[in-house]
């Protein structure tokens, strides 16, 4: 398992956020996905068997969000 | 595709002021040129090109099953736009997307505080190589063991272990403490704090967001986010509300089948207002007051900290800062000043924490003249013994005074009686049997313990309650020179839970204040727990709001900005509920069409985003020096 973390721009609507959640919660081998609206951050655990942060990323800019950073951490 | 979106969001600014001006253009044809035919041209340019990013973000949040306000708006305008009224459709997207021009602006403002603190987060290091050279490299890449070097003036980038040279600390960003702690070899350094002077080398332990300063950071965006119980509610609502509002239009058009009043619900059904109303209230709070060295865990501490009544205080080290300082000298021999400069040398050579209080209380008094002094001879759980031009010179405790039998005066036990009444710990200087200076040393109250709880009261804590595990003199002495109601002394830490649960079955709503440590129960059990920070990370988790700079005037600011908080975010919704409720009015009476409701809708959206930023410029309260002069017993 990792934990990616994602900068995105910044987030100005709050339905935005619901979009994003769902959006990275509907991919396989996803857990634990938290936006925070006001940092403009989202938060995941993920299977990296599955797939990838570079997957996730791309899922969000689908959406029509800039992706600025992707950070990934090794997690038990 | 997804390069489209991208550069649709990235210009939407752009395009919203191309429909600005192409709606101008149109109004200059129809009304100055009298060209009919080119305004309705312009209108529908405008219409189209306001459609794109709505529709755009419609979809692809329908593609993951959500219905968005976009849906709601991009359906209104292709029906405004089949049904012939392109000026409607033209207002409704540029309000809709200048709105979101304003949201984001305003949010801006809002979030600024948390910015601040992110943009004091490290970015850099100079990694040291195994070579010796230095490179410079980003934070991310800097692991566990590396050595980084840190010049002076610069930002220390990890959290880490200084292994070479030494320094000045300035770690106000994570203790808030200002004056800067001198630090070598051995000692820890934290990411975020600078180094006054002094180059170090560093040893890394942790980086990025794993440092203190990383989860200082953390921990005030995940609270911005966690939202308050009505936050939560107002969520919840919205997204049943969002596809209600659709099937209601649809259903008007069924039964009425006026079309243009089906599109008009679904643009004044819109929950902007709503939506953003409680959230912004409480980035706005929680924001202050990170800035002012409060981290509020979210919106939930905000609203149970609104409701607290009754405050439960520790007092080592949350009443008192937990260092000594002299409370009373009381002399018996010849010169004052010399006696004081002979005790001074006398405590200088000692680093027992009431010998230091000692020192610093005679400097501070301007006496800098000490004798030089000969050997001094320790006895352990006594003092200092030692003698000087045949003068036999004893300083220490009562104990030490009988062993060499000094005799003491009527006056003297009074001296001495009184200070042990007190709760001091007695320091006593003899010069040839005969006893000299009798000081009193005593836990140091913080300077503003005082000024502080009594603004709590002032803005409308009912109960103050002292618990201490120290003995009931000593617990009586303090609570005497402050406003508090109620004192429990020589109680076990698990003794101080009960009197939360206690306290809790009477009905109150009890905040606990303590150093979050051993006080780390009754955290837990109280309402709001509140730590005093040290910035430990034990500190940081197990409280509710932590106070980074140990203040009671930050306590009492939190506690007015948590009611400020809960009060502004019931403004918001009842400003959000009131305009709907205006605009079905306006509709019902029908003085209200698609582009005036969408109007009125940007309009509430703003309003309550400037009432929330009220709360951004809320400073700490002033006390009047009136109030903290007032005696205690007039304060109870």
């Amino acid at each position: 398992m990792a934990k990616a973390i994602l900068q995105l721009g910044e987030l100005t609507c709050p339905s935005c956020m619901t979009k994003i959640q769902k959006a990275v919660e509907n991919q396989a081998g996803v857990s634990n996905v938290k936006v925070l609206f006001n940092a403009g951050k989202v938060r995941a655990d993920f299977d990296e068997s599955q797939t990838s942060a570079e997957e996730l990323s791309n899922v969000i800019k689908d959406l029509g969000y800039e992706v600025l950073k992707v950070k990934v951490k090794e997690i038990a | 595709m997804i390069k489209l979106n991208i550069w649709i969001s990235k210009h939407q600014n752009k395009i919203t002021a191309a429909i600005a001006i192409l709606i101008a253009l149109s109004l200059v044809s129809d009304y100055l040129i009298k060209l009919p035919i080119a305004a309705t041209v312009f209108m529908i340019v405008a219409s189209i090109l306001g459609a794109i990013p709505i529709a755009l973000h419609a979809f692809s949040a329908l593609k993951n099953k959500v219905i968005s306000i976009e849906l709601l708006v991009t359906i209104a305008v292709i029906g405004a736009f089949i049904i012939g009224e392109y000026e409607e459709s033209a207002v409704v997207t540029f309000l809709f997307l200048f709105g979101n021009y304003l949201e984001q602006k305003t949010l801006e403002k809002t979030r600024s505080s948390v910015k601040s603190l992110t943009k004091m987060a490290p970015t850099t290091a100079e990694l040291v190589n195994d070579d010796g050279q230095t490179e410079t490299v980003d934070v991310d890449d800097l692991d566990e063991g590396d050595h980084v070097l840190v010049k002076p003036g610069g930002q220390i980038p990890v959290d880490g272990k200084i292994i070479n040279g030494t320094g000045y600390m300035n770690e106000a960003s994570i203790t808030g403490e200002s004056t800067p702690a001198k630090k070598g070899i051995g000692d820890k350094v934290f990411a975020g704090s600078l180094t006054d002077n002094g180059t170090i080398t560093v040893e890394t332990t942790s980086v990025g967001e794993d440092t203190t300063f990383g989860k200082i950071i953390e921990l005030v965006e995940e609270a911005q986010d966690s939202q308050s119980p009505a936050a939560r509610f107002i969520d919840k609502f919205a997204t049943y509300y969002t596809p209600a509002v659709l099937i209601i239009g649809i259903l008007v058009w069924i039964f009425t089948q006026d079309f243009p009043l089906a599109i008009t619900v679904l643009v004044l059904g819109c929950p902007g207002a709503l939506v953003i109303g409680a959230p912004v209230s409480n980035v706005a709070g929680i924001g202050n007051g990170a800035k002012n060295g409060i981290l509020m865990k979210g919106g939930n501490a905000v609203d149970s900290f609104a409701h607290v009544d009754t405050l439960v205080l520790d007092k080592t080290g949350t009443l008192t800062t937990g260092q000594m300082s002299v409370t009373d000298v009381d002399n018996f021999g010849e010169d004052k000043e010399s006696m004081l400069g002979l005790l001074s040398a006398v405590e200088k050579t000692s680093d027992h924490p009431l010998g230091q209080a000692i020192v610093k209380y005679i400097n501070d008094l301007g006496i800098t003249k000490t004798p030089k002094l000969p050997e001094l001879d320790t006895v352990k759980g006594q003092g200092l013994v030692g003698s000087m031009n045949d003068t036999q010179l004893l300083v220490g405790n009562e104990r030490l005074m009988k062993a060499n039998q000094v005799e003491i005066t009527t006056a003297q036990r009074k001296a001495i009686d009184a200070r042990m009444n007190d709760g001091d710990s007695v320091v006593l200087m003899a010069m040839d049997q005969k006893l000299r200076l009798v000081v009193g040393v005593n836990d140091q109250l913080r300077p503003d313990a005082k000024s502080g709880l009594q603004a709590l009261k002032d803005a409308g804590l009912k109960r103050i309650v002292m618990l201490t595990g120290d003995n009931k003199v000593a617990a009586q002495r303090v609570a005497d020179r402050l406003p508090i109601d109620e004192v429990h002394a020589e109680l076990l830490p698990e003794d101080k839970v009960e009197f939360v649960k206690k306290f809790q079955k009477e009905g109150s709503t009890v905040a606990f204040v303590g150093d979050g440590i051993n006080d780390s129960p009754s955290l837990a059990t109280a309402d709001i727990g509140v730590g005093m920070g040290t910035g430990t990370d034990v500190a940081i988790e197990t409280a509710d709001i932590i106070l980074v700079k140990s203040s009671f005037k930050a306590l009492a600011h939190a506690y007015v900005l948590a009611k400020k908080t809960t009060a502004n975010t019931k403004e918001n919704i009842i400003i959000a509920v009131g305009t709907v409720a205006l605009l079905l009015l306006g509709l019902i009476v029908g003085v209200i069409h698609m582009g005036s409701g969408m109007f009125v809708h940007e309009i509430s959206i703003l309003v309550v985003i400037f009432n929330a930023m009220r709360l951004i410029k809320n400073k700490p309260a002033k006390l009047d020096s009136n109030q903290v002069l007032k005696p205690a017993d007039q304060l109870r």
